[in-house]
Parts: C-alpha cells; sequence; structure tokens
C-alpha cells in the first residue's frame, strides 16, 4: 500500500507540474519516459541474466503460461461486458474499448476508424488509465490477489511500460510470464478489437 | 515493441556475463526500484501535457474509468483463479525465500 502511494505521488508531482508548465523546457520537449524505460528494461534484463536461478526459470514455462493471456482476456472482455449496464454504452463497445488491453495508441486509431472518434477517445483514455492503475496498484493488487495480479492488470502494456512495477512486486521469475501475456496480448488486440466491432 | 526485446535480451546477456559479481547485479537490482518512481514521474508529465487527454477528462473519462476499471478488476480476479488453482500448487514457481517488494 505504502509504495502505490509512493509511486501515486510521484506521477501526481510530475502531472501537476506538467498541467501548470512549471517544468524546465528539457524535462517537456524531449519524452524521457521511453528513454528511462529502456533503462529499467535493460536493468531487468540484467537481473535475470545473472540470476543463478535462471534455469530453473526457463524450465517452469509450461501450460500454464498459455492460460495467463487467455485469463486477461476473458476476464477484461467480462469485467468490460460488466460495466456497459451502469453506462450509456453498448455491451459490444464497452468489451471493444477493454479489448485495447492497455495499448492505447492503437486501439484508439482502430475505434475511430471501425466506429466514431467519441468512441476512440473513450478507448485512449480507458487504456492509457489502465496502464496507470496497473503503475499504481501493482503493488497492492499482488499483496492481495496473488503474483499474477500485476500482469493481469497490465494486460499488453506487461512486457514493456508496467513490466518494472511487476517484476519488482511479483519478483523476477515472473518476469517471462509477463513479457509472454504482454505480447500475446498485443498481438491479439487488432483482431479482437476488429472483430467485436464488425461482427 | 522492436526496442524491447533488444533492451531486455542486450541485458540478460550483460547479466549473465556478470553472474560471478553478485554485487553487481544487486546494485542494479536495487537501481530498478527508484528508477520505477523517476519513471512514473516522467509519465505524469507526459500525461499532463496531452491536452487531448486531459480536455477530455469529463462525461467521457467517466466511461473510460469505468471500462478500465471493470477491466482490471475482471482479469484480476480470472488471474487470481488462475494463480490459486496452478502457480502456487507446490511452491515450485514461487521462490518464498525471496520477499515481493525486495527484487
Amino acid at each position: 500500500m505504502k509504495n502505490s502511494l509512493t509511486i501515486f505521488a510521484f506521477f501526481v508531482a510530475g502531472l501537476l507540474l506538467s498541467i501548470f508548465r512549471k517544468l524546465p523546457g528539457f524535462l517537456m520537449n524531449t519524452d524521457w519516459s521511453s528513454v528511462v524505460l529502456y533503462a529499467l528494461l535493460f536493468l531487468i534484463g540484467i537481473a535475470l541474466g545473472g540470476d543463478p536461478n535462471m534455469k530453473k526459470m526457463f524450465r517452469q514455462i509450461d501450460y500454464r503460461i498459455l492460460l495467463v493471456p487467455v485469463g486477461v482476456a476473458v476476464g477484461t472482455l467480462t469485467g468490460s461486458l460488466a460495466v456497459s449496464a451502469v453506462l450509456p454504452l453498448t455491451g459490444r463497445e464497452t468489451m471493444a474499448v477493454g479489448a485495447g488491453f492497455g495499448w492505447y495508441s492503437l486501439s484508439a486509431v482502430f475505434i475511430t476508424r471501425l466506429h466514431s472518434e467519441t468512441l476512440g477517445i473513450v478507448a485512449l483514455l480507458s487504456n492509457v488509465i489502465r496502464e496507470i492503475l496497473t503503475l499504481l496498484a501493482t503493488p497492492f493488487l499482488v499483496k492481495y490477489f496473488g503474483k499474477l495480479a500485476g500482469i493481469a492488470a497490465g494486460g499488453a502494456t506487461a512486457m514493456d511500460t508496467t513490466l518494472p512495477v511487476i517484476t519488482r512486486y511479483s519478483g523476477k521469475e515472473f518476469a517471462l510470464v509477463s513479457i509472454f501475456s504482454g505480447i500475446a496480448l498485443s498481438l491479439v488486440v487488432p483482431f479482437l478489437v476488429t472483430f467485436i466491432l464488425e461482427f | 515493441m522492436e526496442t524491447v526485446i533488444l533492451m531486455v535480451t542486450t541485458g540478460i546477456l550483460v547479466g549473465y556475463l556478470l553472474r560471478k559479481h553478485p554485487k553487481i547485479i544487486r546494485i542494479t537490482e536495487k537501481m530498478t526500484g527508484y528508477t520505477i518512481y523517476l519513471l512514473l514521474f516522467l509519465m505524469g508529465i507526459s500525461v499532463g501535457l496531452n491536452d487531448q487527454v486531459i480536455h477530455h477528462f469529463d462525461a467521457i473519462g467517466i466511461q473510460a474509468a469505468s471500462v478500465a476499471a471493470g477491466s482490471v478488476a475482471g482479469s484480476v480476479v480470472v488471474c487470481w483463479l488462475l494463480y490459486l488453482l496452478l502457480f502456487r500448487r507446490k511452491n515450485t514457481t514461487v521462490d518464498l525465500s525471496q520477499k515481493p517488494g525486495e527484487l
């Protein structure tokens, strides 16, 4: 919980400073977050490669790992369908938004083209929120809902942006599961969004 | 996506070469924690600079947040079941000597 709050505090600090444009230009003109993300992924790689249990980790890859992205997809679509009951949107629309699995740029473009600009913006925001929620809540979620919780929340982002937080709180041994689930879900996004909206 | 895979694999290679120096590995693991805070700070900045996101944060924002919350809740519950049924058994995947949050 404390970790989630610290992460949240850093996020809000950045958000407020940029909304009120109280930052030096070099921080606002370049997207440093991707540079830092790549540095983080490199660090995670070092931790993985330098781990004497690496071999054991690879041996544990089995059918269970295949079930993780399936579980994330089923859970996401069920959850998205459920919230359509309280929103002025149809189940098809909320499921299409949910099927972005956090990959906001792609799902927003697809939904804008296939459906409408408004739903495209909903998709953009919703998937940005999913990513941020994962970054902020993973310490809390892992504590109460097991070590797959961060991977589940992260969806497609579990292979890059949310991977550092996930490995930090679920442990290195879940890094491979996380990357695999993220890649599998990313590959599925364009097909699933199209399928939900067209059929 | 290519850059992601490149960074992780280069890291694994470097880590493998450094595997006889656990001190260096431990330092990089510690750095990960602090770098996550830096990343979140920077992500806050990029969200704050994205006018499209900031300006639409009203009715559409509520819909978007609801779908995000539903998606996360649904997937967390399904994966919780998967974890309890498949991953926790025999304690093979989870190294209990390692506390979460102390990567």
